[in-house]
């Protein structure tokens, strides 16, 4: 299956601008489904940015972020063709992690 | 002074003559317009939104509520550069190019292999007598290559139809009424439908999305009808995912509280058949994102 992680990483001299959007459920377990059996909680619990090895943007999510979240941030000390590296957790424990060179 | 009192008097009586002959003309016009005139009713039409909206420029109409405001367009362009569609979309581009059991695709069921032909839909198919829309032409393409139909409201159907309106991005909208009565009578009857009020509420299709595009509805925005079909499916983020043609034709039933239709019935065929001709020439841009 594809990456569950869209991102796009621009850099403009100083600033590095970072935009991300990641395809997950996000369920808060408040929610019936159609036979009225609850949805159990499902989310993204930490959601890391690193560049260079050292993370820039670390988010600690609950059930109140929507589904297929998006996020934008910028970060000073990125350059053009440095790696930056994405990942999130799950209260599963299922990971994904990407990669992605900043333009 | 006496010259200009008669001037103006001359002015009165002139106009007096010319409502006059307004009132007249009403007869023999009101008699030419019972006789069902597409390219008539798709001017008018247009016409109506270019001269509400003269600052909207025509290929505008189909980012919906986003070119009703600078403030919302603004919003929209920034949208458009991480589209919520992104995920449905590339989800469509593998199922359609993936092979059923029998070893067919999609692509053997419509012109040019599905590339490209989201704006030809929905066509009026002579045999069979009827409106036959992009997401019933897909599923018959399953039925008859032996696969189980998709819901028509949401996940693979809107996924499909994504994929196929992205092929077709900035082609015109490019209805064909043939020369058919019953093609003129689906027309009809869809336009029929557009303008009846229904429902709890009481609204038609038209109280929205003619009268009202541009207005909001509690934090909404309204879409103006020219062009909605064009943007067609969409990513709502009050859905939080992906609805096609038919889950907006029926949740907007459900929201001025009147009982939805069958998706694919044939009176919201002929709705989609209606509204997709009077945009034509308009571009497609769909897939779309809506709040």
């Amino acid at each position: 299956m594809a990456s569950t992680i869209r991102v796009r990483a621009t850099s403009n001299g100083d600033i590095t601008e970072v935009q991300a959007l990641i395809q997950h459920p996000m369920d808060t377990g408040f929610v019936k489904d159609a036979k009225g059996e609850i949805i159990p909680p499902h989310f993204i619990q930490r959601l890391t940015f690193e560049h260079d090895g050292k993370p820039v943007f670390i988010a600690d999510w609950g059930t109140a972020v929507s589904k297929d979240p998006y996020v934008k941030f910028s970060f000073k000390g990125g350059k053009k063709g440095d790696e930056l590296k994405i990942g999130w957790l799950d209260n599963k424990g299922a990971t994904d992690a990407t990669s992605a060179k900043i333009q | 002074m006496i010259s200009t009192m008669r001037a103006r008097f001359m002015t009165c009586l002139a106009s007096a003559a010319l409502l006059l002959a307004a009132c007249c003309g009403v007869a023999p016009q009101a008699s030419a317009a019972e006789a069902p005139n597409p390219v008539a009713d798709a001017k008018a039409f247009r016409d109506y939104f270019t001269k509400k909206f003269p600052k909207v420029k025509l290929e505008d109409f189909v980012n919906g509520p986003y070119s009703m405001n600078e403030d919302m367009h603004r919003q929209w362009e920034e949208k458009e550069q991480f589209p919520p569609y992104e995920f449905a979309l590339e989800a469509g581009k593998e199922m359609f190019a993936k092979p059923f059991k029998n070893g067919k695709t999609y692509a053997d069921c419509f012109a040019n292999g599905g590339i490209g032909v989201r704006q030809n839909y929905p066509i009026f198919d002579e045999k069979e007598g009827k409106v036959i829309t992009l997401e019933l032409a897909l599923n018959r393409c399953r039925q008859a290559n032996g696969e189980a139909p998709y819901s028509y409201v949401k996940d693979e159907m809107a996924s499909l139809t994504a994929y196929m309106a992205f092929t077709s991005r900035g082609k015109p909208m490019d209805i064909k009424i043939p020369n058919d009565g019953r093609a003129l009578e689906a027309f009809e009857e869809g336009k029929r439908y557009f303008y009846t009020r229904r429902g709890q509420l009481n609204f038609s299709c038209a109280t929205c999305h003619v009268q009202s595009p541009g207005e909001r509805i509690r934090a909404e925005v309204l879409a103006p009808a020219l062009g909605i079909m064009n943007a067609m499916p969409i990513y709502r983020s009050e859905w939080s995912g992906m609805g096609t043609t038919s889950r907006r034709f029926t949740s907007c039933n459900s929201q001025i509280r009147g009982v939805p239709l069958e998706p694919q019935s044939d009176e919201y065929r002929n709705l989609e058949y209606y509204l997709s001709y009077v945009s034509n020439g308009l571009p497609i841009s769909g897939p779309g994102a809506r709040p």
